[in-house]
C-alpha cells in the first residue's frame, strides 16, 4: 500500500510510563534489555504525545509500564488525557493502588482498570511474579469494585497455572470482574527466554479451553471470559496488533514509538523517537512504521494467501524469533516452511516432565531452577551485546 | 434485572461520546468502541436515567417529524439491553 494514504491514524496508544516494576514475571512483555533504556520521558513530553496522538483520532488510551502507579505524575496525566476525550485504561499489577489513590484517579477521570493476577493460589502467584503480592492484589480487586471502575482481570496462562483455570474463573467472579482475560502466554522477550519451562502440552490447553467453554455457557454471561488463543496450538497466525502500524501505537518509557510491545528487539529497524519527532511523523512517515505495513512486503506464501486480509501475515516478532526472519510467514502457520520448529517446541512439552513448582514462596528459591525471573541485573546480563547476538539465534 | 418501564440509562461500563474523526457518535468501554448509527445515537443519547421510554419517543418523533416511533425505540432498546449497553435499575 502507499504510505500515509490508505493508513488510518492509530486507535489504541499503549503509554508505557515506566518499565520499573516490583514483580519479576517470568513471562514479562518488557524488552529483555529494558534496563538499558531506563531514560523516562517526562510529564510535558507526555502530555504533549497524548495530545498529537488525541489529535490524530486515537481513541483508546492504556497507562501500562512496568508499573504505572510509580509514575508521580499518573494522576495528572490521567487528567489530561481525559480532558483529551480519551477512554483511559490503567494497567496495573495492582501494587501502590491504595483506596485513596483509586479515588483520586477516578476524580482525575479514570474510565477503567485491568488487574494482573498471577494465579488463584497464592503460592503460585507469589513464585511466578517472584513477590508476596497476592493477597494484596485480592485488596486492591475490592478497592477496585468500590470505587466504581469496571474491572478486568487479566490473568496470563501457562504449564503452571492451566490446571487451575476453572478456580481462577471462580475467583474473578467472586471478586466482582466484568471481564476476565485469560491470555494464553506468547513467546517474546522473557517468555521466550523461558518457553521450555512454561510450554503447556497441547492437550493441557485443550482441557483449559474445554473448561472455559463450558463456564462460559452455565454462567450467566455477566462476566465476559475471553481465551486468548494459544496460537502455536491452535496453528493459527494471529491478527497481530489486526497489522503492523494499522491501529496500535506502543509508546515506550523513553519515547520510542513502536508498533507493538515487543518490536524493538528487531533487528535493522530504526523507531523514531517522539523526543525528536511528533506522533503523526513517526506513524505516518517512518520507514519503521512502513516497513510491514499493509501487504507488500509479504513473501509468496502470504502474498497469494486467501488469509492474509485477516491475519495481515501474522506476527513479524514470531517470525523472527522462529525463523530468524521478521518477514517469513509466521512459523505458528501450517503453510510455514518453519512450522516444524513450532510442532518441535509442543511435542518436547509433551515429552518433559512438569516443571516443579515450589509449595510455598521462598525468596530466592528459584535462582538456577531454570526459570529466569526479569529484574535489573538479569536485564543487563541478558543483554550483552554477546548473549543478545546468542538469544536471537537460539532456536527449539 | 432491568426493569423495562424504568427511565433507560446508559450503564457506567460505557461511555457515550461524539468522535470527530469517526464522525460518529460512539459508546467506549474497556479496550474498546462501538461505532453507532444515526438513528441508536439520538436514542442512547436521550438515555440518561430521568426521561422515560415515552419521553424519549416523542422527542425523536417532534426531532424527526414522523409518527409511530415507539416500537423501533422499544426493539433498539430490547437489543442495547441485551448488549449490556444499558445499566441495571437501582434495586
Amino acid at each position: 500500500m502507499t504510505p500515509g494514504l490508505a493508513t488510518k491514524p492509530p486507535f489504541w496508544l499503549l503509554a508505557e510510563l515506566t518499565y520499573r516494576c516490583p514483580l519479576h514475571c517470568v513471562f514479562c512483555s518488557n524488552p529483555v534489555d529494558y534496563a538499558r533504556h531506563d531514560a523516562e520521558l517526562d510529564t510535558a513530553t507526555w502530555k504533549r504525545v497524548l495530545a498529537e496522538a488525541r489529535a490524530l483520532g486515537a481513541v483508546q488510551l492504556g497507562f501500562s509500564g512496568g508499573e504505572p502507579l510509580l509514575r508521580d505524575d499518573l494522576e495528572e496525566l490521567v487528567a489530561h488525557a481525559r480532558g483529551l476525550g480519551f477512554y483511559t485504561n490503567l494497567i496495573t499489577s495492582g501494587v501502590g493502588l491504595s483506596a485513596a489513590r483509586a479515588r483520586g484517579l477516578r476524580d482525575a477521570g479514570l474510565d477503567h482498570i485491568q488487574l494482573s493476577f498471577q494465579d488463584s493460589t497464592r503460592e503460585l502467584n507469589d513464585f511466578i511474579t517472584s513477590t508476596r503480592t497476592f493477597e494484596l492484589k485480592a485488596k486492591v480487586a475490592a478497592i477496585i469494585k468500590d470505587a466504581g471502575y469496571p474491572m478486568v482481570l487479566n490473568c496470563v496462562m501457562h504449564r503452571f497455572n492451566l490446571p487451575h483455570v476453572g478456580r481462577i474463573i471462580d475467583m474473578a467472579r467472586r471478586m466482582g470482574a466484568d471481564f476476565l482475560e485469560l491470555a494464553n502466554t506468547q513467546y517474546y522477550g522473557w517468555a521466550w527466554h523461558n518457553r521450555a519451562a512454561l510450554m503447556p502440552t497441547v492437550d493441557e490447553l485443550r482441557d483449559a479451553e474445554a473448561i472455559v467453554m463450558a463456564r462460559r455457557q452455565a454462567d450467566d454471561g455477566r462476566m465476559k471470559i475471553f481465551w486468548v488463543s494459544p496460537d502455536y496450538a491452535d496453528a493459527q497466525p494471529k491478527p497481530c496488533m489486526a497489522g503492523w502500524g494499522a491501529v496500535f501505537l506502543v509508546v515506550a518509557p523513553d519515547g520510542v514509538a513502536l508498533p507493538c510491545h515487543s518490536a524493538r528487539m528487531l533487528p535493522g529497524l530504526d523507531f523514531p523517537n517522539l523526543r525528536d519527532v511528533g506522533v503523526r511523523e513517526a506513524w505516518f512517515d517512518s520507514a519503521a512504521f512502513n516497513a510491514y505495513r499493509g501487504d507488500a512486503w509479504m513473501n509468496d506464501t502470504c502474498g497469494s494467501c486467501d488469509e492474509r486480509g485477516k491475519d495481515h501475515g501474522g506476527c513479524r516478532c514470531q517470525a523472527f524469533l522462529v525463523a530468524g526472519d521478521a518477514a517469513a510467514t509466521d512459523p505458528v502457520c501450517r503453510k510455514s516452511e518453519h512450522r516444524d520448529r513450532i510442532d518441535a517446541m509442543l511435542a518436547a512439552a509433551t515429552h518433559r516432565a512438569a516443571p516443579v513448582a515450589p509449595l510455598r514462596f521462598i525468596p530466592g528459591a528459584a535462582h538456577g531452577g531454570g526459570l529466569v525471573f526479569r529484574g535489573d541485573a538479569m536485564s543487563l546480563s541478558l543483554s550483552e551485546p554477546v548473549a543478545a547476538r546468542d538469544l536471537s539465534q537460539a532456536l527449539p | 434485572m432491568i426493569d423495562p418501564a424504568a427511565p433507560p440509562a446508559v450503564s457506567p461500563m460505557y461511555r457515550l461520546q461524539f468522535e470527530q474523526a469517526q464522525d460518529a457518535w460512539v459508546l467506549l468501554y474497556p479496550e474498546g468502541m462501538v461505532k453507532l448509527n444515526t438513528p441508536a445515537a439520538e436514542i442512547l443519547r436521550r438515555c440518561d436515567g430521568r426521561r422515560s421510554v415515552g419521553q424519549i419517543v416523542g422527542e425523536l418523533e417532534v426531532a424527526f417529524a414522523r409518527d409511530h416511533l415507539r416500537a423501533d425505540v422499544e426493539a433498539f432498546l430490547a437489543q442495547a439491553r441485551d448488549q449490556g449497553w444499558l445499566a441495571q435499575a437501582a434495586q
